[in-house]
C-alpha cells in the first residue's frame, strides 16, 4: 500500500497533467457540437458585458462609414418603394396578410464581437432571449447571409458565423434552381464551397447563389454570393467556389430572422418520417 | 516569493486583455495569429510547484477560452505547454544551474538562453493549439505553416515584452 502511495506521489505531476488534459478535451468536444451551447450561455453573460463596452468604442470610431452605408441602404429601399407605386401592376400584386400569415420576423441587432481568423468563428450579438431571439434563427446583413444563432442568454446571443467548419447552409443556383449544401472550408474569409450540384446543371462564373429555403432556418432567396470558379469532382458533381457577398471583416448591423412556422414544419416532417 | 503575487495578478489581467481585445482581432494574411498570453507561463518563478504550474495554466487557458468561444482549446494547449516547462528548463539549464534569486527572464540569463527557452515552449503550444483547432490532419501543411508563422510572431512579441519589465525586479 505504502509503495503504491509512493508511486502515485512520484508520478503526481504526470497524473494531474493527464487528468486536466482529459478535462479540457472533453470540454472541447462537448462544445463543438451545434446544439450543446450551455457553457457558452453562462459565460456569455460576463464576456458580453465587457464586449459591449469595447464594441461601443469601436462603433464610435467607424460612425462616418456606417452612416454612409445606411444612407446607401436607405436610398435603395426608397427606390424600391417609388418603383412599386409607379408600376402598373400595382392592382395585381398579391396581398400579404401581415397578421395571420406572417412567416418571417425581422429583429435588428448589433454585433459586439466577431472574428474571421479561426476555423470555428463565432459572432456575439447585443440582443438575447428578452428581445425574442431563439437558437436556430437566421442572421443576415444587408440581405446577405451571415450565420445562425447558436445560443442565447438574457441579453446576448452567440451566432455561428458562416465562416465556421460546422455550419452548412442549404443553397441553390438562382437561375436554374439546382440545390446543394454550402460550407466554408477554412481558407480566407471571402470564399466558401458549394457541393452536390450535378454535372448536367448549366453554370457559369458570376452566377448568383441564394438560400434554398429547405432548412426552415433561412427564408428562400437570401443572397449568399457569386460563383467564382468551379471544377468537376468525383465524376458526377461540381465543386463550386463561391465568393461570399457578405464582408465579414466589417459587419456591424445585422437582422435576425425568426421563422414563425418553423416548429410546424419540423413537426410535419417528423410525422412523415415516422410513417415510413 | 509572496511579494511577487500582486505583480503576477496584474500581468495576468493585462495579458488576457491584450490577447482578447487586441491580438484576437488581428490577422495578417490569414496565417498569423499571435498568442502572447503564454508569456505568463514562461516567466513564472523557477521554484513554482509543478502542480501549481498546471493549475495556473488551466485557469489562464480557460479565461482566454471564455472570451474566444472555444471552451477547452486554449486550456488544453496551455496545460500541455506548462507540463513541458520543467523538462525544457532542465534540458537547457546553464552550466552552473539556476540562481535562487532570479526569474526565467531575458535580463537574468541573456538573450540566447531566453530565445531558446521561449521558442521551444511557444512552438509546442502553437503546434498543439492549431492542430486541435483544425481537429484533423487533412490540411497538414497549411496548418503547419500557420504554426510556424504565428510562433515566430509570438516569439517576437515576447522578446519585445522583455524590455518592458521594470529594472528593479530583484527582490
Amino acid at each position: 500500500m505504502r509503495s503504491l502511495l509512493n508511486f502515485l506521489l512520484r508520478i503526481h505531476f504526470l497524473l494531474l497533467f493527464i487528468l486536466i488534459e482529459i478535462f479540457s478535451i472533453t470540454l472541447l468536444i462537448n462544445n463543438n457540437n451545434f446544439h450543446k451551447a450551455r457553457f457558452v450561455n453562462y459565460t456569455k453573460q460576463i464576456a458580453g458585458n465587457l464586449y459591449t463596452r469595447t464594441a461601443s468604442l469601436k462603433q464610435y470610431l467607424s460612425l462616418a462609414e456606417e452612416n454612409q452605408r445606411l444612407t446607401k441602404e436607405n436610398n435603395r429601399l426608397l427606390n424600391i418603394i417609388e418603383s412599386t407605386y409607379k408600376s402598373d401592376e400595382i392592382f395585381f400584386r398579391t396581398v400579404k396578410d401581415t397578421i395571420f400569415n406572417q412567416r418571417y420576423q425581422y429583429t435588428p441587432a448589433r454585433i459586439i464581437n466577431n472574428s474571421v481568423n479561426k476555423k470555428h468563428n463565432f459572432i456575439t450579438l447585443n440582443k438575447g432571449s428578452q428581445q425574442g431571439l431563439k437558437p436556430e434563427m437566421a442572421v443576415v446583413s444587408e440581405g446577405s447571409v451571415v450565420g445562425v444563432v447558436k445560443g442565447v442568454s438574457k441579453n446576448y446571443a452567440t451566432v455561428i458565423s458562416l465562416l465556421n467548419l460546422d455550419l452548412r447552409i442549404s443553397s441553390k443556383i438562382k437561375k436554374n434552381g439546382y440545390f446543394g449544401s454550402l460550407m466554408w472550408e477554412g481558407k480566407g474569409y471571402q470564399t466558401a464551397i458549394l457541393n452536390e450540384i450535378p454535372l448536367n446543371a448549366d453554370i457559369q462564373i458570376g452566377d448568383t447563389i441564394i438560400t434554398s429555403g429547405f432548412s426552415s432556418i433561412y427564408p428562400e432567396g437570401i443572397l449568399i454570393g457569386f460563383i467564382e470558379d468551379f471544377t468537376e469532382k468525383g465524376g458526377s458533381f461540381y465543386e463550386i467556389k463561391v465568393k461570399l457577398s457578405t464582408d465579414f471583416k466589417r459587419l456591424d448591423n445585422v437582422n435576425v430572422i425568426g421563422n414563425l412556422l418553423q416548429t410546424e414544419k419540423i413537426e410535419l416532417e417528423k410525422q412523415a418520417e415516422g410513417n415510413d | 516569493m509572496i511579494k511577487l503575487l500582486p505583480r503576477y495578478i496584474m500581468s495576468f489581467i493585462l495579458l488576457v486583455f491584450l490577447q482578447v481585445f487586441i491580438l484576437n482581432n488581428i490577422q495578417f494574411s490569414g496565417y498569423i495569429n499571435p498568442y502572447i498570453y503564454v508569456l505568463f507561463i514562461l516567466v513564472l518563478p523557477f521554484e513554482t510547484p509543478k502542480w501549481l504550474l498546471l493549475v495556473i495554466a488551466l485557469i489562464l487557458g480557460l479565461t482566454v477560452d471564455l472570451f474566444s468561444n472555444t471552451p477547452g482549446m486554449h486550456s488544453s494547449a496551455t496545460v500541455f505547454m506548462a507540463f513541458l516547462r520543467p523538462y525544457v528548463l532542465k534540458i537547457i539549464s546553464p552550466r552552473d544551474g539556476y540562481e535562487s534569486e532570479t526569474l526565467p527572464q531575458l535580463k537574468h540569463y541573456g538573450s540566447a538562453w531566453f530565445i531558446r527557452y521561449s521558442a521551444i515552449l511557444i512552438f509546442t503550444h502553437h503546434l498543439f493549439l492549431f492542430y486541435i483547432e483544425v481537429f484533423r490532419f487533412s490540411e497538414f501543411f497549411a496548418t503547419f505553416l500557420r504554426v510556424i508563422l504565428s510562433s515566430v510572431f509570438t516569439i517576437i512579441l515576447v522578446l519585445i515584452s522583455q524590455y518592458f519589465y521594470r529594472k528593479d525586479i530583484r527582490r
